[in-house]
């Protein structure tokens, strides 16, 4: 099989077409529009992701041909990973007729900024989020917001701002919306099915031109760096110098962005972002759409992959204890080599999981509950949003005609080395009526299959109560329906 | 905003006081185009630094191998202690405890060694982690809840507040009640993180623009650590992406490090800190511990006090003798006390040395006042709010015998009773008291609570010297006028406050009035913008130049035109002299042909005030701010998470300069003040390693976590008593206590688990595992 190469990085830039020869693999996109091209009006707040003060807009082309805009962290995202996409900045936000754009008029007429170092990246969620949802309630803006700090307002005011984008103009005059025909066919014909490779003696940054390239060429360089999201991986770079070349960027491989749903199964590529996989997985298992809203802040979910969220086998990783109780399977794939198995068998130990070298995770198969089974899934942070988990619990049961537990699946994050099933608990309700009495019972075992760490997320003691007390709540939430048995900050659906 | 034909029949300028006018660089904060340090093109051939941290919390330098730091990629020079050419230090009390880079030891981890200066800051980075550095360990003391308060060292002398007899009031109390409160501290997290940049000059000067809160102190510190004099060193910063106080003193070291090498290596050199550099190597707000011992009557009257505040100063002095001072100051917050007795403990810990952050320990006092109000109100099995009025000091206008605070200054102008009956009633305390006792009783899992807490904040700098400022106003022969001041600007909108009381004084647009960046250069020897003064100084001294350039007008005014000088008077955008009326643009161009200077540096301190530490006693503070909060929220009792319902906020900033630039500063500090409270948690592990040294490990309050009816309003009936800046009110750092709010509210929430009749005693921050294990003490309790 023959492939083109190319060894040169095309994207454009604020409408410009960009081409780079001279590009590192560990080169983020943050410190390249600063300083290589003097664009300083995206600021770097954290470096991790995590404050949103480098937010800028990378359009780039779905599988089904459409563009879409979302809002990035330049921090941490990879100038490798920009092939084919159009990245926008504030500096080309509403400059070009000399006025300001309705999200930046909205900001200054509602007092959004004080400092305004955080401001930019405000700017770029709100254009973003109006740009789909051009009269956002609050809870989508709230959401849209998660991942963008600000440390002076309060954000009272930009909520008001964001209430009243609209009222400055429609989005039928947007010049990312107006031109949008004329992006595709120009971010289209820099889509010349080549393998970007650019190499000099010391460093290799690869962009495979398809899924099958992309297999051989791991299967070839079995310890290259795989990168989707970068929303792990740019950390090693910003925060742990890590040397991470030769590096494979995957997020651009359509093949890898399928969802299907077939014979009760939801099939996710690695590649699909968590944005991306949200409407799907909230359709047919309604209990993961708030689970997936809590995971990051926007910019990270527009990047980040449930496939890397296994694939780096952290224990804290939000998905894996959901996607257990559900008894999801993994496909792995090493050259043309494919085989599935459980995804509970692929967390072996801290840091090693059931993956050999040159191999990757493909697609993740989550079955859908069956209606009579209860699924539910709960995450116990410090902070309610962009917050890593203290705890997390997933649940998913069947009850047998007689009100005795016939089947329950039970698997906890933040409690061990890796996502982990909770065999005792589980085993002291199977066969038992579903009481609270039974329940009780059960909570005793919990010490048999957990023996949580303390760290500064939370104590030993509250992980093992919380890990208890969510049991009981899961009880609560699927026999009572008059009080509440947690609190939420937006009213049910 | 660029506006050259100023209306001359307009009743009234564009922008003066009292005007709600929108920030002067939101059309640039929008636009990315408004400039901080790091934004600064930079000169060709700037060089970057990297810092080298200690590994250890407390040790002896054995050795510190930099050969490989030195060889590697783009490292043009590796700076230690030696390399600096005056004093290695820079406490801003000048007590040498706090090295530009370590020499001999190091006092905590994070501490910086060495400092790697590269062609890019990647390289430096890079490089910084190369170090061989081998130690000799010895022990450290990192927290201070288990610290012996009475022999422990302190890093600067204690405080002690005494009046009447405490022992004795105690003693003969007929209820008393004593206990212990851990008290959080918390960091900055201004969004820009510390930055300098220090470009040579010929012979010995050096300019550095800097994100400092105080610019003469960052100057002093660089000649300091240069060993050349203040005048060869310029600090300039048009303004910061944020402070909070964490640019006061902490911005120091970049800045001398920045200045050390551009001498040294004669290029532009950059220090910026990466994010968890930041939070590591520079200071946060203090944490404490509360002892206290209260005794009081049976209606819930407190009738004497004892106290104990400890605070983690950490390594070296900084601001912690003042910061423990101000936590007394405020240990009333806005109750009166007979009998009382306070003092600090400014205590030594191989932590990072804490520092200033709005509120500079007055909020962190008052936590302790609104812990003892909880233990009274459980005590006597009142509604905490009943046992706060009981407490207040007398209203203003009140001549009684209950206004003395601890330091024995008479509280004159006290309003919080108003504030208070107010805010009752537009947050319906009452009603909704009622309907939470309701929904409690029915609602297994999730309990609500409510608290309204008052705020009175003290105003003014303890540091008597620091009561000072100056300004500098030119006006040009076109009308257009340039304005300067010691001030800062990091968000809270000084500048133009600033700018509306120089466009006031002249009559003219506020788009004529030029804002200009801080320096040195221009306006000397300044207080660092803290202790919320910014515009209470900065606007008296350029109100005080305006004032001199007009006189002077006035002057040639009545002189040309054979008029009295009280027949020349300013009205908008032109003066009135005599029977006719010129613009104010041709006066001033007149002025010049006449030579008349059109140039004034203004002047102002603080009158009135006067503090003798030695003997406690003094008038501390010019005047009181005043506000209160009322919270309500929602908990889950299985996991301690929580929402915020709702708050209403009512505060009194005088007659407001600009009132949505104070309900902005309002509505930031009550949520930076309820993050500090609830969600943000900084963690030492038993090394003491900060843990929590980023924004994925430490939380501060999202948009989401804000509450989720939220009503703040000004009082507009209150002016200040004393003749301030057009009789308004600081507003900077009043507001963050209102956070305290949350933290009753929980504790209310909490309380209803053993029927409100054990004071939860909730600790702070009151994060959901912190409000879950005081669930299962109550719960304990009530089966015990």
């Amino acid at each position: 099989m023959a492939v083109e190469i190319r060894s040169e990085l095309r994207f454009i830039l604020n409408g410009k077409d960009v081409a780079l020869r001279d590009v590192a693999p560990d080169h983020t996109l943050l410190d390249w529009l600063r300083l290589s091209r003097l664009l300083t009006g995206t600021k770097e707040g954290c470096a991790e992701g995590d404050c949103g003060a480098c937010t800028v807009l990378v359009g780039r082309l779905t599988p089904a041909g459409g563009l879409v805009y979302e809002g990035v962290n330049a921090c941490i995202r990879f100038m490798g990973s920009l092939d084919g996409c159009h990245v926008v900045t504030v500096e080309h936000v509403g400059a070009r007729n000399g006025h300001l754009h309705p999200v930046q008029q909205a900001m200054v007429d509602y007092h959004g900024s004080q400092c305004g170092f955080c401001t930019p990246g405000f700017v770029m969620s709100l254009y973003a989020l109006w740009m789909q949802t051009p009269n956002p309630s609050d809870q989508q803006i709230e959401t849209a917001l998660q991942g963008n700090l600000c440390r002076c307002t309060g954000y009272e005011p930009i909520l008001r701002a964001a209430r009243a984008i609209s009222s400055y103009g429609g989005t039928e005059k947007d010049p990312l919306l107006t031109e949008r025909a004329t992006m595709i066919a120009r971010l289209k014909a820099l889509r010349d099915g080549a393998r970007v490779e650019i190499a000099d003696g010391k460093h290799r940054l690869v962009v495979p031109a398809s899924l099958d390239d992309f297999a051989t060429l791991l299967e070839a360089s079995p310890t290259a760096t795989v990168v989707a999201g970068s929303t792990d991986v740019g950390l090693w770079v910003t925060k742990h110098m890590r040397d991470i070349s030769p590096v494979v960027f995957i997020a651009g491989l359509d093949e890898l962005k399928s969802i299907t749903v077939k014979d009760g199964t939801v099939s996710i590529g690695a590649g699909v972002t968590y944005t991306e996989a949200l409407d799907t997985l909230s359709q047919h298992i309604p209990a993961l759409g708030p689970l997936i809203t809590r995971i990051g802040g926007q910019q990270v979910r527009n990047m980040g992959t449930i496939g890397g969220n296994i694939a780096n086998g952290s224990p804290i990783g939000d998905t894996p204890p959901a996607l257990i109780a559900l008894a999801s399977t993994l496909t792995l794939r090493k050259g043309s080599v494919r085989r599935t198995i459980r995804l509970e068998d692929y967390f072996i130990a801290y840091g090693k999981q059931d993956r050999q070298p040159g191999e990757f995770v493909e697609a993740v198969h989550v079955p859908v509950p069956a209606a009579a089974e209860k699924f539910a899934v709960y995450k116990v942070t410090k902070r309610r949003d962009e917050d890593i988990t203290a705890t997390l619990g997933a649940f998913r049961m069947a009850l047998a005609a007689d009100g005795t537990v016939a089947e329950i699946c039970i698997a906890y994050g933040g409690m061990a080395a890796t996502p982990k099933r909770a065999f005792a608990v589980e085993k002291a309700l199977v066969g038992q009526p579903w009481t609270e009495a039974t329940v009780e019972a059960a909570m005793e075992k919990y010490a048999d299959d957990y023996t949580p760490l303390t760290d500064m997320r939370a104590t030993a003691d509250y992980r093992a109560l919380v890990a208890k007390n969510l049991l009981l709540r899961f009880f609560m939430e699927t026999t009572s329906s008059d009080a509440p048995a947690q609190v939420s900050r937006y009213e049910a659906a | 905003m660029n506006k050259h034909t100023p209306d001359l029949n307009a009743e009234k300028i564009e922008g003066g006081v009292h005007a709600s006018i929108r920030h002067d660089s939101a059309h640039k904060h929008v636009a990315g185009s408004a400039v901080y340090i790091d934004d600064i093109t930079e000169p060709a051939g700037t060089l970057h630094a990297g810092l080298g941290l200690s590994t250890v919390a407390h040790g002896i330098l054995k050795s510190v191998d930099l050969s490989a730091v030195r060889a590697a990629p783009g490292v043009v020079d590796v700076l230690t202690h030696e390399d600096v050419p005056g004093v290695n230090d820079i406490s801003p009390s000048y007590m040498n405890d706090d090295p530009v880079l370590a020499n001999g030891k190091v006092e905590f981890h994070g501490q910086p060694i060495f400092c790697v200066i590269a062609e890019t800051r990647e390289q430096a980075r890079r490089a910084a982690r190369l170090a061989k550095i081998e130690y000799e360990e010895l022990p450290a003391d990192i927290d201070i809840w288990d610290l012996d308060v009475k022999t422990h060292r302190q890093v600067v002398t204690p405080l002690t507040l005494k009046r009447g007899d405490a022992a004795a009031a105690l003693e003969s109390a007929p209820r008393r009640v004593t206990g212990r409160m851990r008290l959080g501290g918390q960091d900055h997290f201004y969004l820009e993180g510390q930055v300098s940049l220090a470009v040579p000059g010929e012979d010995d000067e050096v300019l550095v623009y800097c994100s400092t809160q105080g610019p003469s102190e960052t100057q002093h510190m660089i000649a300091h650590a240069l060993g050349v004099p203040s005048n060869a060193v310029t600090v300039e910063v048009r303004r910061m992406g944020g402070g909070f106080g964490g640019k006061e003193t902490q911005a120091n070291q970049c800045a001398a490090l920045a200045a050390i090498a551009a001498k040294k290596l004669k290029r532009a050199v950059k220090v910026r800190l990466d994010r968890d550099e930041d939070m590591v190597a520079t200071g946060k707000r203090h944490d404490f511990a509360i002892d206290y011992d209260v005794g009081f009557d049976d209606e819930g009257r407190i009738l004497g006090i004892d106290y104990t505040f400890a605070l983690r100063a950490g390594f070296s002095a900084d601001l912690s003798g003042p910061v423990g001072d101000r936590a007394l100051f405020h240990c009333d917050n806005a109750y009166f006390f007979p009998h009382v007795h306070a003092k600090s403990a400014p205590l030594y810990t191989n932590t990072v040395s804490n520092t200033a952050f709005r509120g500079f320990g007055g909020p962190q006092g008052m936590v302790g006042a609104e812990r003892v109000i909880d233990e009274v109100a459980f005590a006597v099995g009142k509604d905490p709010l009943d046992i706060r009025k009981l407490n207040f000091y007398d209203a203003m206008g009140v001549e009684g015998e209950r206004n003395l605070t601890p330091y024995h200054q008479k509280v004159e102008d006290c309003i919080i009773q108003r504030i208070v009956a107010e805010l009752e009633e537009s947050a319906d305390y009452a009603g909704r008291r009622k309907a939470i006792a309701e929904f409690n009783a029915k609602s297994r899992i999730v309990k609500r609570g409510l608290a309204l807490t008052p705020v009175k904040f003290g105003i003014s700098f303890t540091k008597t010297e620091s009561n000072q400022a100056g300004a500098l106003v030119h006006v040009y022969t076109d009308g257009s006028v340039h304005m300067n001041h010691g001030g800062t600007e990091m968000g809270q909108g000084l500048h133009l406050k600033v700018a509306q009381v120089v466009a006031e004084e002249f009559q003219i647009d506020l788009d004529r009035v030029k804002i200009t960046a801080t320096t040195t250069a221009k306006v000397p020897n300044t207080s660092p913008t803290a202790a919320s003064s910014g515009a209470d100084l900065n606007g008296m001294a350029a109100q005080d130049a305006a004032r001199q350039i007009k006189d002077r007008l006035i002057d040639f005014a009545a002189e040309s035109h054979q008029v009295p000088r009280e027949q020349v008077v300013f009205l908008p955008n032109r003066v009135r002299i005599g029977n006719i009326e010129v613009s104010f643009n041709e006066l001033v161009k007149k002025a010049y042909m006449a030579r008349v200077q059109l140039s004034a540096a203004g002047f102002y301190k603080t009158p009135k005030i006067h503090w003798d530490r030695s003997k406690g006693r003094g008038h501390a503070f010019y005047y009181y701010a005043y506000g209160a909060a009322c919270s309500e929220v929602s908990v889950d009792t299985l996991t301690g998470e929580y929402i915020v319902e709702r708050t209403d906020i009512l505060h009194d900033t005088g007659r407001s300069l600009n009132k949505i630039i104070d309900i902005g500063q309002i509505e930031g500090g009550f949520i930076q003040g309820m993050g500090w409270l609830t969600t943000e948690e900084l963690w030492w592990d038993g090394k003491g390693r900060l843990r929590t040294h980023a924004p994925s490990t430490y939380k501060i309050p999202l948009a989401s976590d804000r509450p989720k009816i939220f009503n703040v309003a000004l009082t507009d009936w209150s002016e200040a008593y004393e003749p301030t800046i057009h009789r308004s009110k600081a507003v900077g750092e009043p507001p963050l206590p209102l956070g305290l709010a949350v933290l009753h509210a929980l504790s209310d929430a909490v309380a209803s688990i053993a029927d409100h009749k054990i004071c939860p005693r909730l600790d702070a921050p009151a994060t959901p595992e912190c409000v879950l294990m005081a669930i299962e003490r109550l719960r304990a309790q009530t089966k015990g």
